[in-house]
């Protein structure tokens, strides 16, 4: 779980080119968007793609990805409950 | 027709040359022997909040900032309406969607680049900064973009629905659209010295970018240095005559004759082809007028004229024509009235005047 | 005081119509032009529907009878075929004297051509002639030489909501006599750039879209191009031409609030509408019928609905998204739905928002789901696009001793 987290930190850096911004920088229990990190939306859609393109996870729906991308936290969770299959 | 006037309150252009916080007025340039020449980049953080940066590619950015160095140069904060001109717009995210989806089978395709490449992020972005909810429009027609939003400008301020206006136009180069546009002879296939671009025999133009916007105002006030009289566009002139008889009547419009203009400064790109329509005109048309160039500065562009008015209403504020642009020594006192004329391969003719805030 | 316009001149093209009369008759009979996708080659051809042109590019230029020699995008024939139509309904011609410009718009341009041969640009001879259609100017520049315009002409793109500014911009021509006539609209053809572009922003319905509906899951994307002829009032009734419509009011207004997501309260549609119905001389009140851009998307029809709510209260008028028949068509969807919203008018009816069936619940707004007759004076059409441009145009009725009809 920890690997993961902080494989997911650098991955999340890298795709949304979150310039200043070091692994070191997030709690992964912050949330991502709003007062957190400041994503939004667009970024949402990014991370559906990132699942998709380095866990081979599929997500239908935008909206389902309000929970699973709560924080790095819970969107490890989701990944490794989705791995297991 | 003419339409009411329209000041010029101020500029900011970033072009491939030192223009951002500069005392000097284009006193010294930047040589270069490059295929294309691209802008010298100000520190973007220095206007842009890290968090939006992250998304923004070059064409942006350097449109919030010569669009937040105009505003300054204006005193202004607010304005009530913003125009952009663009040529190819977002080149680099355009290429970025394009080239992911030809090589991925139109898999994993991530939104940030799609959403950024349409025409109007940029007038979309600066309104986002600055809150600014009034008339917004983008116009994309090659040379004719710049001149196309100054004129809605003009005609927006005549009909009193606009008292400030921000204008600009805006283009970027990448390394595939400059080799792509290699291909059919419209840019220069090896490194040229831009100094010497006007002599050099390869086929096509020194390419280059920028991006220059201006505030424009319905009133004259303390900040005003420059007006803006009129903008005219001439689509495939079918003869010599044609093209000429267009500047004449431009002129004519605006009440007066080519000896009353102080300086031309033309857009010859080191085509050797296509300049000689402009090199025509200096030992025809424009025979006992000053003529002076840019291109060598910026580069060709789709909305480099942006960059000509830049340099023209300098002129008029600095009251001095910089040697680095004119192409003889200029003798006459203090210019007031600068014709600007620039055309795309014979299709896209335009012609901008500007003058001192008086001149009548 | 200022110059009134009108429009003297439609012509239009779209999945449910090569001109204005099939586009009126699919209308009256709810006959959608959404389906399979059988022209455009993608791999998500059994994944989506889309309101296609049911021609491929060589039955295009056939069909048109253009030279083949010339390097057409689909974008380009999509938009001579509807600018011939407008200009040969005003009556136009080069040698009357008069000056006519083109003003167009488009948002993805020669996207079409440009996507199939990108990488062959630096080695195929043939291909090379397409590396200069990309550009956006290409398909206005196409037209103008197909009808030999040369006194003006423009492009616009400011995303969905391009060509209703690009009737601003025609009115504003006519209206400081840079002009005499002007003809205005957008042209987009489908391409895989955007059907993958939306695909991204996952708003794109695999269903038919439904518009102002509770269970909508997106838009269906459409192709196609609409241009009207815009001359002065005083012009069109001294040359006793066929006045169609007034171009009574319109405006243009930046939602300033996200890059892709419109705001919670519709600011920036709400202040399009407002301003429109404003520079129309109106009241909100005298508007009897709205054709909404109503994507079929979340956000949108959210957003536009909390709008009109703004704009007139618990009197919104009868309004419906005709988008399910068509399509999202870009680039061209507010000339086309001026069309729409013109034949409306001039007809005294309201076409169906087809597919509704739930209320959404937040905003409580029934759309008008079947053909209904009903006076129309005053119209208002709406699009909205990417970059917070938000755009309004009204139309008024022509008092019938002018007509001319």
């Amino acid at each position: 779980m920890e690997a993961l987290i902080e494989k997911l930190k650098e991955q999340i850096i890298k795709q949304l080119n979150l310039e200043d911004i070091t692994p070191a920088d997030i709690n992964e229990e912050d949330s991502l968007f709003g007062e957190g990190l400041g994503l939004d939306s667009i970024d949402a859609l990014e991370l559906i793609v990132l699942l998709e393109k380095e866990y081979g996870i599929r997500i239908e729906n935008p909206k389902d990805g309000q929970k699973i991308f709560f924080s790095i936290k819970t969107m490890a969770e989701f990944i490794q409950e989705h791995q297991k299959k | 027709m003419m339409l009411a006037p329209t000041y010029i309150d101020g500029s900011g252009a970033v072009v491939p040359q030192p223009t951002v916080n500069q005392d000097k007025f284009l006193e010294e340039i930047l040589e270069y022997n490059e295929r294309f020449l691209q802008v010298v980049s100000p520190v973007y953080k220095d206007y842009i909040d890290v968090k939006l940066l992250r998304r923004m590619s070059k064409i942006v950015k350097m449109s919030i900032v010569s669009a937040q160095v105009a505003m300054q140069q204006a005193g202004v904060d607010q304005v009530d309406a913003i125009m952009t001109g663009t040529g190819m717009g977002c080149q680099i995210d355009t290429e970025k969607f394009l080239n992911a989806m030809i090589e991925n089978g139109e898999t994993l395709l991530t939104p940030t680049s799609f959403i950024q490449s349409t025409h109007n992020t940029m007038g979309g972005q600066i309104a986002l900064m600055l809150g600014n909810k009034n008339h917004n429009l983008t116009y994309v027609h090659r040379t004719f973009s710049f001149e196309s939003a100054l004129l809605d400008a003009m005609m927006m301020i005549a009909e009193k629905e606009a008292q400030k206006v921000l204008v600009g136009g805006i283009d970027e180069i990448t390394d595939e659209s400059w080799l792509i546009k290699t291909q059919i002879d419209y840019y220069k296939k090896h490194a040229c010295k831009n100094s010497a671009v006007y002599t050099d025999l390869q086929p096509g133009a020194l390419s280059g970018e920028g991006s220059a916007f201006f505030v424009l105002s319905a009133d004259r006030s303390e900040k005003t240095y420059a007006q803006l009289k009129g903008v005219s566009t001439l689509y495939k002139p079918r003869s010599n005559k044609e093209l000429e008889d267009f500047i004449k009547r431009f002129l004519m419009t605006n009440e007066l004759g080519l000896s009353d203009i102080d300086l031309v400064i033309m857009g010859n790109n080191g085509d050797p082809v296509f300049d000689r329509i402009y090199e025509d005109l200096a030992t025809g048309l424009f025979k006992t007028i000053p003529t002076g160039r840019f291109k060598h500065l910026c580069g060709e562009y789709d909305t480099a004229s942006s960059f000509a008015l830049w340099i023209a209403s300098g002129i008029l504020r600095h009251q001095y024509v910089p040697s680095t642009i004119s192409q003889h020594p200029f003798d006459r006192k203090t210019p007031k009235k600068i014709l600007i004329y620039n055309h795309f391969r014979n299709i896209n003719h335009s012609l901008i005047l500007v003058t001192t805030p008086d001149a009548s | 005081m200022t110059e009134g316009v009108v429009v003297t001149g439609m012509g239009i093209v779209s999945c449910i119509g090569f001109n204005v009369d099939e586009t009126l008759h699919s209308l009256m009979i709810g006959k959608t032009g959404i389906g399979k996708i059988s022209i455009l080659d993608s791999i998500h051809r059994d994944e989506f529907v889309l309101g296609e042109i049911k021609l491929t590019q060589k039955e295009l230029m056939e069909k048109l009878g253009v030279d083949l020699n010339l390097p057409w995008t689909r974008t380009a024939l999509l938009g001579v075929w509807a600018a011939r139509q407008a200009y040969q309904s005003a009556g136009l011609s080069t040698n009357s004297g008069k000056r006519i410009g083109l003003v167009s718009a488009s948002t993805v341009g020669g996207m079409d051509r440009s996507e199939l041969y990108y990488k062959d640009f630096l080695t195929d001879a043939i291909r090379k002639n397409h590396i200069d259609t990309h550009h956006a100017g290409n398909s206005t520049e196409m037209i103008a030489d197909d009808l030999n315009i040369h006194d003006y002409l423009t492009t616009i793109s400011t995303a969905c909501s391009s060509s209703l500014n690009s009737i601003m911009f025609g009115a504003r021509l006519l209206r400081h006599n840079l002009l005499d006539a002007v003809i205005v609209g957008g042209t987009d053809a489908l391409s895989r750039f955007t059907l993958n572009g939306f695909n991204t922003l996952m708003i794109l319905d695999h269903e038919h879209c439904r518009p102002f509906d509770a269970t909508r899951r997106g838009l269906n994307l459409g192709e196609g191009a609409g241009y009207l002829v815009l001359e002065r009032t005083s012009d069109a009734l001294a040359g006793k031409k066929q006045v169609i419509a007034q171009v009574a009011g319109y405006a243009n207004a930046n939602d300033a609030f996200h890059q892709t997501a419109s705001s919670d309260n519709g600011e920036g549609p709400f202040l399009a509408m407002q301003r429109a119905v404003a520079k129309a001389g109106i009241t909100a009140q005298d508007i009897d019928y709205i054709n909404v851009h109503g994507t079929g998307t979340d956000n949108n029809d959210l957003t536009e609905g909390v709008a009109m709510k703004r704009l007139f209260g618990d009197q919104v008028p009868p309004f419906s998204s005709t988008k399910a028949f068509t399509g999202h068509t870009l680039g061209a969807t507010g000339v086309i739905e001026s069309i729409i919203s013109i034949l409306s008018m001039n007809n005294d009816k309201v076409f169906p928002n087809i597919n509704f069936k739930e209320v959404i619940e937040e905003i409580n707004l029934v759309p008008v789901s079947q053909l209904t007759d009903l006076h129309i004076n005053h119209v208002l059409t709406n699009s909205f696009g990417f970059g917070g441009n938000d755009s309004s145009v009204v139309f008024s009725k022509v008092p019938s001793n002018i007509s001319g009809l």
